[in-house]
């Protein structure tokens, strides 16, 4: 048994590092793919393009504009002249948010009677950006009023008083990064279109070519097959996930809090049940080019939008919820920000290597179904 | 004993019987040309004796086990050699050597020597680290043959394995079949190339599932032909086969090149009378007439006839 399966698993290896082009694929588009994907898929929302429309133009407006510029959140594109500008600004996306300051602006707030009022235009397009905006802008003004608060109950001898003081600290991810929220769903993703797509390629190559004749001629069994070719795949892909895994920690900070044996084990499971996918893609393509469509279909898709990798489960509709579970990055990913976000044990997401095996199994058990299916079939 | 032995082997696919309870028996060392036209079943009853495909009834018993029962044991006793030459391009020689090796569990000393065998049959030796894709069809087709004896199975399986290789690399590949042969292996052989049957102990032509004859090829000549055959070497083929195929006397024609047979009830003076129907009446010069010993092809199409009727 042995013997046999080492046959089959040297073989691959070597028709492997022969393949010059597939073997560059496998190693080299992951860390491609994880570069652009981290410094692409962000949702932190810097330097924005902020207009000005200062009809004041005092030293006490200036200094309300600067407090905007002190941080990296607003870029200053443009100072506004007219009001018909301001339009125009909008309209051609020159900035996607236009402050106004009025003429009185200085005045009103040097009397103190009523508060004045500053008004700011926001691009609404993509809603998601302009609520961050909104609320950049509704902190760097508050601060400022805070401050000139504090100056001025200084002025007059009393000291500020705050009834309330809201410290909040963000746990595992404290500065919000969401780099680090995605980078595990990205190795997911990487992990599992590798394994699905290179395992059923590998083996509808030989159903195609007729070598799989071969070996079904000869005494060896689907397992000792099955084994035999997973090995060298599942190799690769441990070592992807190692290559990853430090160039997410060179090129974005992010280090390993918890267990690395849990680690490999984790990664170890979610892709021996990926390459059941993989088998079970084999079974129902017959020819290279299907098995491609097919497995990057199955795997790509389901682990970009259904895994919780950018969308979050809990706020999609029930059914919906219940359809992620056809992809096991779903379930990696929850064992994967465990471990490498929050340093935690086994105890935390052992469910969720449940799920793996549970989904690896399945896979199988339906490819063996369908095989023996196809083999009355033919 | 025999080394292979059928009983009523049957195969449907749905409504379409492609193997229709054929039974033969195939003694131990024999060489065996099991021939028929394309879509005959030939490889549809060459997949359920490997014990690949299960049958739908009847048995067989390969190499003493039941292909029904006991399909694993049947696979430990035999080779097989597809049409497609199923050797890995991408590998070199030594390299598909070594995984089929492994495949059929050989390993250290056995596996050296039987290395070293295949490499000899080959002519390989020296060119170990050659890549497979880049042999030419003859070498590739015996490397083929040595890796699917690698194990010195009892019974070999080949399913057309000439198929597409020029005619001097065919010849030393029954060379190398005789080989197998005389050292006592049985060789199950399909082939379109009717000058191969010749080389067989036996032989059995099947049609549409059918076993339809069975014998030596001289068994064959005699016995399922009765008919005389006669061979026209003639201008205007074509023409002159029109007009022979009209003729009350001619039971069956066909072309050969430049040549017409005709297979006629007895063998009377028929040089004259188509001398004169041909020439004289059509003016086709006629080159020679001459009464020959039927080849392999004629006893075929003469059976295929008949059971289109």
């Amino acid at each position: 048994m042995i013997n046999r399966t080492k046959a089959i698993a040297k073989k691959e290896i070597k028709q492997l590092k022969r393949d010059a082009r597939m073997l560059f694929v496998i190693l080299f588009f992951p860390v491609f793919l994880l570069v652009i994907f981290g410094y692409a898929v962000t949702f932190d929302v810097h330097h924005i393009k902020l207009a000005i429309f200062d009809k004041n133009k005092t030293e006490v407006s200036r200094d309300y504009i600067k407090s905007f510029t002190e941080s990296t959140y607003f870029d200053i594109v443009k100072y506004l002249d007219a009001d018909k500008e301001v339009k125009e600004t909008l309209d051609e996306k020159y900035a996607q948010v236009v402050l106004v300051i009025p003429a009185d602006f200085s005045n009103t707030l040097a009397t103190g009677s009523q508060p004045t009022k500053v008004q700011f235009l926001i691009d609404g397009v993509d809603g998601n950006t302009a609520t961050i905006i909104m609320n950049y802008v509704n902190g760097a003004t508050r601060s400022y009023s805070l401050k000139i608060q504090e100056d001025y109950l200084a002025s007059i001898g009393g000291k500020f008083y705050q009834p309330i003081n809201l410290e909040a600290r963000y746990w595992f991810n404290p500065n919000l990064e969401s780099t680090k929220f995605l980078i595990p769903g990205l190795i997911a993703m990487i992990l599992i279109v590798t394994a699905v797509v290179s395992v059923s390629l590998s083996l509808v190559r030989e159903k195609e070519r007729g070598t799989i004749e071969q070996i079904n001629v000869s005494s060896i069994n689907t397992l000792e097959l099955l084994i035999g070719k997973s090995l060298p795949y599942i190799f690769l892909a441990l070592l992807n996930a190692a290559f990853i895994l430090t160039a997410g920690y060179f090129l974005f900070d992010i280090a390993i809090k918890g267990s690395y044996i849990w680690l490999f084990i984790t990664t170890l499971i979610f892709v021996i049940s990926s390459i059941g996918l993989g088998i079970l893609v084999s079974v129902i393509a017959d020819s290279q080019q299907i098995a491609f469509t097919i497995a990057t279909f199955a795997s790509l898709l389901p682990s970009v939008i259904l895994s919780g990798f950018i969308f979050p489960i809990d706020s999609m509709p029930l059914p919906i919820q219940i359809i992620t579970n056809i992809t096991p990055a779903k379930f990696f990913i929850v064992a994967l920000r465990a471990i490498v976000l929050r340093g935690v044990g086994p105890e935390a997401f052992w469910d969720q290597l449940l799920y793996l095996i549970l989904f690896g199994t399945f896979m199988l058990t339906a490819a063996s179904i369908i095989s023996k299916k196809k083999a009355r079939a033919v | 004993m025999f080394s292979i032995e059928v009983n009523n082997l049957t195969k449907k696919f749905g409504n379409f019987t492609s193997v229709d309870e054929i039974s033969f028996t195939v003694k131990q060392g024999e060489i065996l040309g099991f021939l028929g036209s394309n879509g005959a079943g030939k490889s549809t009853t060459i997949r359920m004796l490997c014990g690949i495909l299960a049958p739908t009834s009847g048995d067989a018993l390969v190499g003493g086990y039941s292909i029904v029962k006991e399909p694993d044991k049947v696979k430990l006793n035999l080779g097989y050699m597809s049409q497609r030459f199923s050797l890995y391009n991408d590998l070199t020689v030594e390299e598909n050597i070594n995984f089929f090796g492994g495949v059929y569990g050989l390993a250290g000393k056995h596996l050296k020597e039987r290395k070293q065998w295949v490499l000899e049959i080959s002519n390989l030796v020296g060119k170990e680290k050659i890549l497979t894709g880049s042999l030419p069809g003859g070498i590739k087709q015996r490397l083929a043959l040595g890796t699917a004896v690698i194990h010195q199975p009892k019974i070999v399986f080949l399913d057309e394995p000439t198929s597409g290789v020029d005619p001097i690399s065919r010849r030393n590949f029954w060379e190398l079949i005789h080989q197998l042969s005389d050292n006592g292996t049985t060789v199950f052989v399909t082939t379109h190339y009717l000058e191969e049957a010749e080389f067989c102990n036996n032989i059995i032509l099947i049609d549409a599932g059918k076993l339809i004859a069975e014998g030596n090829s001289k068994k064959l000549k005699t016995e399922y032909l009765t008919n005389s055959i006669i061979e026209i070497e003639c201008s205007r083929v074509v023409d002159a086969l029109g007009i022979l195929e009209a003729q009350n006397f001619v039971e069956e024609t066909s072309i050969f090149g430049n040549k017409i047979h005709i297979s006629v009830k007895e063998y009377l003076d028929y040089k004259s009378k188509i001398k004169n129907l041909l020439t004289d009446e059509n003016g086709i010069d006629v080159k020679s007439i001459n009464k020959i010993v039927p080849t392999l092809e004629d006893v075929f199409i003469h059976l295929l006839e008949k059971n289109k009727k």
